[in-house]
């Protein structure tokens, strides 16, 4: 055993046994990101703060939720909102903090995007980033469930249904997803265990690699410029603050993200007490009632766009049916952000706009999620439909292109130098 | 100038994004309806300019209306007990204390000539369907009668205070013989089986109604529910405009009853995040100070 001797201070004795001076140092005053960067890259302070906050009123909302068929309407409508004091304003927290940190997800991503965050050594960062969204989706979507109200159950039954048009073992699966025929009690009760227990845990487990990820790499910059670190580390250590490309993770970077979420919170709160219908859809104040579909079903707004892309697909083509068509570009859809590093062939790491032809990629395929996210929520008849499948082959064959419209924006690059 | 700049192409493609998938998507689903119409011009079997003479009135409700209907505040007790008379009429016909005052004079005149017409229900009994509503018009009456019985009810008819208490009083008589409101405690006056019977559903609980529908919905939907649900069984019911706002009023008080709360608490909080900006912003300039 080492030697201690008898500690000066408080810090000191901590110091000792945990080496905090050294872990602060390392996390925290010498941990190095670019200076060069603009108030997108508080997005991940945002969703740390916005992670606490879900778990914070999760945990007050758990106090009091029943997970039962019979209970879990009530126990949220009546017991948490108007009975516990403040419970109110947990679920209100809770329901727009979920809503809002997919905003605030889809915002970090397309800046990844945007900046080409995602290759030349940061592509663990990013799938662990996506591992995250699609984590998330999963925890929005179990959430969802737990109120037990009229979207709760028939968005449920729909997305549950979905898994029945996998080839073979679709139907049998379906089944042992809902833990019955139809969407039930078992399904609310395993539904409010993912939510609660196994999702939230991986998605710490995934946090934290996240940032891990982050750490060799290093954080991405507004120009995409690659400089060594430990020699501008070196300039800001000896006080030219000034020349040096980098700061410190605390207290610089962080006095900037902490000012970015005071805005944010400002409009976060708005939301919170005076706005919060977006996020409460109001047919989900009726009670589930299998025996009685709601006249129109749509998911949450962060669904919308891979839920277009899903229903566009309306009618047969080559024998396949409609349905079978969707599921596979819904499949395609869901996982093809994952292998973005992969897919644009460039190596080039600028933003989007000073790039020739990936700029045009780039807006065209935000306009696109846009235009799938509106239609998704658009009942699909009559043109809707016809927008709808435009705009979902538009998505598969805007990805489909990426490789070859980036390989020729490397050739055009290579020419000019 | 170059984070505004940023700012503001976030803002727009938020915003365009918000726009579509909230105000105009439920437009889309919600397309918008006749203004609800609180005079309900549509009846006009009766002339309801003609001055009711309450003495007349008394005599007429006493020879015709007391064998079904309670009126409690003219000491008339109901003259059997709820499940009997429900079981007998299909729906405990409703106490006609607060008549006078919730119903809509023109409207009240018109479905004592003729109720089916007045309740927009023709769907449900007509001739062909063989179906009879419990209450037989009236339309043998003068009109001059009618308005005299109009006169008498409204002269029973007491005042409610603008509270909860007096909104609760409101939505009883209006809502409460079909409608269960459990949030309040709140039970149908007619047993639940045969409501069914009678409307061919199980009238639903209110207690959300207001945020499940909203106010909005509610204004239009209370005061003729056929414009947003044709072939509802629901009858219009004739309330004048302000018995409505005090039914609303108390479906806002027991579904969201922490409104109040909420809106003080927010300007509270959304102060504390204004000053918590400005001083995060300050430490923020005096921090990059040394670093610009």
């Amino acid at each position: 055993m080492a030697e201690f001797k008898k500690a000066d201070s408080m810090l000191e004795w901590f110091d000792q046994r945990l080496g905090v001076v050294n872990f602060a140092k390392v996390m925290m005053t010498e941990y190095w990101i670019p200076k060069n960067i603009n108030f997108l890259w508080a997005m991940g302070v945002l969703l740390t703060v916005l992670f606490t906050f879900l778990v914070v009123s999760g945990i007050f909302l758990l106090m009091y939720y029943k997970p039962d068929a019979n209970m879990a309407f009530d126990s949220v409508n009546y017991t948490i909102m108007q009975e516990v004091a403040y419970g109110w304003l947990f679920r209100h927290i809770h329901a727009v903090g979920a809503s809002v940190v997919f905003l605030i997800i889809y915002i970090h991503m397309f800046t990844g995007i945007y900046y080409g965050s995602y290759k030349k050594g940061r592509e663990m960062i990013w799938i662990s980033g996506m591992l995250l969204f699609m984590l998330f989706s999963a925890e929005g979507f179990s959430g969802y469930m737990l109120p037990w109200g009229q979207m709760s159950y028939w968005a449920a039954y729909v997305i549950t249904e979905i898994f029945g048009g996998i080839p073979f073992i679709g139907d049998d699966l379906v089944v042992w997803i809902r833990g019955n025929f139809y969407v039930a009690d078992a399904t609310l009760t395993r539904f409010f265990m993912l939510h609660v227990l196994l999702i939230p845990l991986a998605i710490i487990g995934a946090i934290v690699f996240h940032f891990y990820a982050l750490r060799f790499p290093h954080v991405n910059n507004e120009a995409g410029e690659f400089f060594d670190f430990d020699v501008e580390a070196k300039k800001y250590l000896a006080g030219n603050k000034k020349h040096s490309k980098v700061i410190p993770f605390w207290p610089v970077f962080l006095s900037k993200d902490v000012f970015v979420l005071g805005v944010f919170l400002i409009f976060f709160f708005y939301l919170v007490f005076f706005h919060y219908g977006f996020a409460m859809d109001p047919i989900n104040f009726d009670k589930a009632n299998g025996l009685k579909t709601p006249a129109h079903i749509y998911p949450e707004w962060y669904f919308l766009w891979s839920y277009e892309v899903l229903r566009g697909w309306f009618f047969e083509i080559a024998g396949i049916s409609g349905k079978d068509l969707g599921l596979m570009a819904f499949g395609f859809a869901n996982i093809i952000f994952l292998v973005m590093p992969w897919l644009d062939r460039s190596p080039v790491v600028k933003p989007a706009n000073q790039r020739p032809y990936f700029k045009y990629w780039f807006w065209l395929m935000i306009a696109d999620l846009m235009v799938l996210t509106e239609f998704g929520k658009l009942p699909p008849t009559g043109p809707n439909a016809w927008v709808g499948f435009g705009a979902s082959l538009t998505f598969l064959v805007l990805f489909i292109a990426l490789p070859f419209i980036t390989k020729a924006e490397a050739a055009k690059v290579k020419g000019k130098k | 100038m170059k984070e505004f700049k940023i700012l503001a192409v976030l803002v727009a493609l938020v915003g365009i994004t918000y726009y579509g998938i909230e105000p105009y998507a439920h437009s889309v689903m919600h397309p918008a309806v006749a203004p609800a119409d609180f005079t309900f011009q549509d009846v006009k079997n009766v002339d309801t300019s003609l001055a009711g003479n309450v003495e007349n009135g008394k005599v007429l409700v006493e020879a015709n209306c007391i064998a079904c209907h309670a009126i409690e505040k003219a000491g008339h007790p109901a003259m059997m007990p709820n499940a009997d008379a429900a079981a007998s009429y299909g729906v405990v016909p409703p106490d006609l204390s607060q008549a006078g005052r919730i119903y809509d004079k023109n409207y009240l005149a018109n479905f004592i000539f003729d109720p089916v017409t007045a309740m927009h229900v023709q769907q449900k009994y007509n001739p062909e369907s063989g179906k009879a509503f419990p209450m037989p018009s009236y339309n043998w009456m003068s009109p001059q009668d009618i308005m005299d019985v109009v006169a008498y009810l409204q002269s029973v008819a007491p005042k409610v205070a603008d509270n909860v208490e007096g909104h609760k009083s409101t939505f009883e008589a209006a809502c409460g013989r079909c409608h269960n409101m459990q949030y309040a405690g709140i039970e149908a006056t007619t047993p639940a089986s045969v409501i069914k019977e009678h409307m061919g559903a199980n009238p639903p609980d209110l207690s959300q109604y207001i945020k499940s529908r909203g106010e909005h919905y509610l204004h239009s939907f209370i005061n003729d529910p056929q414009v947003l649900l044709k072939g509802t069984s629901m009858p219009r019911v004739g309330l004048t405009e302000k018995a409505q706002e005090e039914v609303i009023a108390y479906m806002e008080e027991v579904g969201d009853s922490k409104k109040a709360e909420r809106e003080s608490l927010g300007v509270w909080v959304i102060l504390y995040s204004v000053i918590f900006a400005i001083l995060a912003y300050l430490w923020k300039r005096k921090i990059w100070s040394e670093v610009h």
